[in-house]
Order: structure tokens, then C-alpha cells, then sequence
């Protein structure tokens, strides 16, 4: 079964893939990469992200008083806080382009394992949250005087961290979602909670770490962070086959 | 199976929960010493803990439902998780209205940003996002698996929120029951909420068996009406 998981037109685009990967995680990638190409092609949704998130930091600068709190100390709340909103976006789309022409069920037919269209699809979030952060960053960096020049490589773990487990929610919610009356509405509503440890330990370990504390003051926030990706990534990938149709 | 003259006929399992909280409060309010420091302020303790172990009660159990639905795919496990979280959310309702008419008194503030209150707040965006799914669903057994999904998920979240938030300080009293040794309660107080836990435990029960006979009856209407349209 394993061996025959390509299909026609999959196996065009795997012909000089490398096959040595494990059947899953294989067919993980083609599904991520096709969702990429997707993306790539139209570039709606990371477009629009983009301009959200930059609208965001905008926005918030000037939703406070900036004689009373220095903008450096606001930075990195508003930062989570964008990020998390653009993500929801991105997010959305995940599940949002197969509802066309039945392309999920063509999907599911598909001699692929459940657990390979999830993974794929939260690979492809990531890459889209992780390509939001990237120009989200600099921006932080630049409109709110935030020093990153030292700090910039545990930042990106951080929030590479932190869109894992955004993104691990975000997609089976995602797919939850769609197929309900409320999409667009729902999937922020059950998402955020879920998000607040995120949200939470991700913006004070960045706090901490623009602020030169030392390493120590983070390690709390970051084993949740940890924790709350590895949990909710097994989590995740174990109940999505659930809410597919049998 | 209930027919329809049921749906106006008294229940007298409801009419016992309602004497039973009744009576636990007569107790509170006439026979049980009011607290040295708090006064009479103090006496909201045995609406405010009652009704928060039982909303911990009625998550649990939609935790365990959705698990069991899942794995039997049983309609009754199902409906039985909709009916706990419905009552459980009603229970946080209460808890987080009691809360804040306590702490205003006691604390000097309506509200603030401590750990168990936190956690309380997001107990009740969870499981109202819980019953948002529930309404926009209409297929019985996707509506079914999506919400036990949620439910699983949901219970594996209060423990990271737990710990996000206690890294912030806290200003809530430890627990003085439920801890580790002995409880730190007088006896007469410890007994007074015992009581008031068992009439709001039997609320609990009582509650979540009518509204499972809702269920089961809006089950039979759809069935009836024979359509998937015809579902709420």
C-alpha cells in the first residue's frame, strides 16, 4: 500500500523526487508542496497576510500613548499578537482551496494515510507563517525601534516555535471549520484559546530576550512552548483522520 | 421512549435540585458562623466552590464522553457530552459571576488577571466555543466526531493554560479543602460546604439528565422529519 501512494498526477511532480523517504512524510511533502505551488501561483493569501500584519503594527502604534510606555516595551505583545491574527488567515485558506470542484474529496480518494494530508497541510502552514514572520520581523524592528541585531537567531526559534504549535491547532480546526455554517467565524473562536499559551510564552521569552535578560528567565516560557508543539502536534495528527468523513 | 405530553409535565427530579440548593443555603445563611475577616462576604464561598468543582466535574466527563464516542461511536455518549458542557458552562457562568461580587468586598477589585480566574474565563471560551460548533453543524455524525475532537483537545489544553498563567503571579486563596493534608476548614464551615457541594452535585446530575432527554427528543424530531434539514 505504503509503495503505491502516488497518483497520476502526483507522480508527475515526484519524478525526480527522491523516494527514500518514509511513505508518510513522502506524501506529506507532495500535499505541502502542492499547497505551496498554489500559493506560489496566486499569492492572495500571503499577499493579503502580509498587508495585514504590516497594517497591524501600524495600527497599534498609534492606539497607544507613546509619552506613557516607550514603543520598545509595547513591541513585543503587539508582535504576538499580529502574528497570531495573520496566521488565522493563512490558516483559513488551508482547507479553504479544496472546497473548489470537490478537489477534498479527490483529495481523500487519494491512496494516501489521513495523518500524510495533515502533516502536508500543517507543513505548508508553517512555511506560510514562518514567511509571514520573516517580513512581519524586520518591520517589528524598524517601525518600533526594537534592537534585534543580537538577538535575531533565538527570536526565529521562537517563532518558528510558536508558528509549530499555532499552526498545529490552525490546521485541524481549519479543516473542522470549512464544512461548517459559521467558517470564517469559527475558526478564530475555538482557535485562540487554544493559542493564549502561545501567545503567552512566546511574548515574554521575546520581552526577555530584547530586554538582554538572561537565558534562564525564559527557560519557564520556552518548556511550555515546547511542551504545548509537542503535545498538541501528536494531538492534532492523531484526531484529524476523525473528522473526515469515513 | 418520552412522548410528547412529557415535554410539559413537571420534573420533579428538577423540583428536588432546586429544595435540595434551597435547603444548603438556609444552612449557609442561618446556621453556619460567618468568617472572622470576610463577614458576611465570605458566605458566596459555598455558591463559588460548589459550582467550580462542579464545572470541573462536567468537563471531565465530556473529556471521557468524547473519548468513548469516538472509540464506540454510541449517539448516547455523545449527547451526554453536549448536555455536560451545557451545564458545565452554566456552572462556570456562576462561578464567574460569584467571583468578582466576592472579590470586590474581599480583594477591593472586580476583577483581575490571577491565575484561576484566567483559567476559569478561558474554561468558559472553550466549551461556549465548544457549543458555537455544536449549533453550526448540521450532520449528526460529523457534528458528533467534530465535537468530541474538540472536547479531547480542549481538556488537553486546561493544563498548559494552568501553567501559563500561574507563571504570572497569583493573588487567589490556596486551596483549603483539597489539598494534601488535612482540610483547614472549621468543621462547621467543612460541613456546610459538603452539603452545598452534594446539592449542586445532584443540580449537576439533574441538569444534565434533562437536558440529555432534550436531546435524545430532538434526535427522534429529526429522525422523524426525516431529512437533515429538519435538525434543530
Amino acid at each position: 500500500m505504503r509503495d503505491a501512494i502516488i497518483g497520476p498526477r502526483a507522480a508527475s511532480v515526484s519524478a525526480n523526487e527522491p523516494t527514500n523517504l518514509p511513505g508518510v512524510l513522502h506524501a506529506a511533502w507532495l500535499i505541502a508542496r502542492k499547497d505551496l505551488a498554489i500559493e506560489f501561483r496566486t499569492r492572495t493569501a500571503f499577499f493579503s497576510s502580509i498587508v495585514f500584519a504590516l497594517l497591524g503594527l501600524t495600527i497599534f502604534y498609534f492606539a497607544w500613548d507613546p509619552t506613557a510606555v516607550a514603543a520598545v516595551d509595547i513591541a513585543p505583545g503587539v508582535l504576538w499578537v499580529i502574528f497570531t491574527f495573520s496566521g488565522l488567515l493563512g490558516l483559513q485558506r488551508s482547507f479553504g482551496v479544496e472546497q473548489a470542484d470537490g478537489a477534498m474529496d479527490a483529495l481523500l480518494a487519494a491512496p494516501v494515510d489521513r495523518e500524510a494530508i495533515y502533516l502536508g497541510k500543517a507543513l505548508a502552514n508553517v512555511l506560510f507563517v514562518a514567511g509571514v514572520q520573516a517580513i512581519a520581523l524586520p518591520a517589528l524592528a524598524l517601525f518600533y525601534s526594537v534592537p534585534l541585531g543580537g538577538v535575531w537567531l533565538p527570536l526565529a526559534g521562537i517563532a518558528l516555535l510558536a508558528a509549530v504549535g499555532i499552526v498545529a491547532v490552525g490546521t485541524l480546526f481549519s479543516a473542522m471549520a470549512v464544512n461548517t455554517r459559521l467558517a470564517e467565524l469559527l475558526l478564530p473562536m475555538l482557535s485562540l484559546p487554544f493559542f493564549l499559551p502561545i501567545v503567552t510564552a512566546a511574548a515574554q521569552t521575546t520581552a526577555r530576550l530584547v530586554a538582554g535578560r538572561p537565558a534562564a528567565e525564559a527557560w519557564p516560557w520556552l518548556r511550555i512552548l515546547l511542551g504545548f508543539d509537542l503535545v498538541f502536534v501528536v494531538a492534532c495528527a492523531v484526531a484529524f483522520p476523525y473528522t473526515l468523513d469515513e | 421512549m418520552t412522548d410528547r405530553t412529557d415535554r410539559t409535565r413537571m420534573d420533579w427530579w428538577l423540583v428536588a435540585a432546586v429544595l435540595a440548593v434551597v435547603a444548603a443555603y438556609a444552612r449557609v445563611i442561618w446556621f453556619t458562623p460567618a468568617e472572622a475577616t470576610q463577614g458576611l462576604a465570605q458566605k458566596i464561598y459555598y455558591l463559588h466552590l460548589p459550582a467550580a468543582l462542579n464545572a470541573y466535574i462536567a468537563f471531565a466527563v465530556v473529556a471521557v464522553t468524547s473519548v468513548v464516542y469516538l472509540w464506540l461511536k454510541d449517539p448516547r455518549a455523545d449527547r451526554l457530552a453536549e448536555s455536560s458542557a451545557e451545564v458545565g458552562l452554566l456552572f462556570t457562568t456562576v462561578v464567574l459571576t460569584t467571583g468578582p461580587i466576592w472579590g470586590k468586598p474581599v480583594w477591593g477589585t472586580w476583577w483581575t488577571w490571577d491565575a484561576r480566574l484566567t483559567l476559569t474565563l478561558f474554561l468558559w471560551f472553550i466549551y461556549a466555543g465548544y457549543l458555537v460548533l455544536r449549533g453550526a453543524v448540521t450532520e449528526p455524525g460529523m457534528r458528533a466526531r467534530y465535537s468530541a475532537v474538540l472536547g479531547i483537545l480542549g481538556a488537553l489544553l486546561i493544563p498548559f493554560i494552568h501553567m501559563s498563567v500561574y507563571l504570572f503571579r497569583t493573588l487567589h486563596p490556596m486551596p483549603i479543602v483539597l489539598k494534601p493534608d488535612r482540610p483547614s476548614l472549621p468543621p462547621e464551615m467543612l460541613q456546610t460546604l459538603m452539603l452545598s457541594f452534594a446539592a449542586f452535585f445532584f443540580t449537576y446530575v439533574v441538569l444534565t439528565r434533562a437536558r440529555f432527554g432534550l436531546a435524545v427528543q430532538r434526535a427522534e424530531l429529526a429522525m422523524r422529519e426525516g431529512s437533515s434539514d429538519g435538525e434543530r
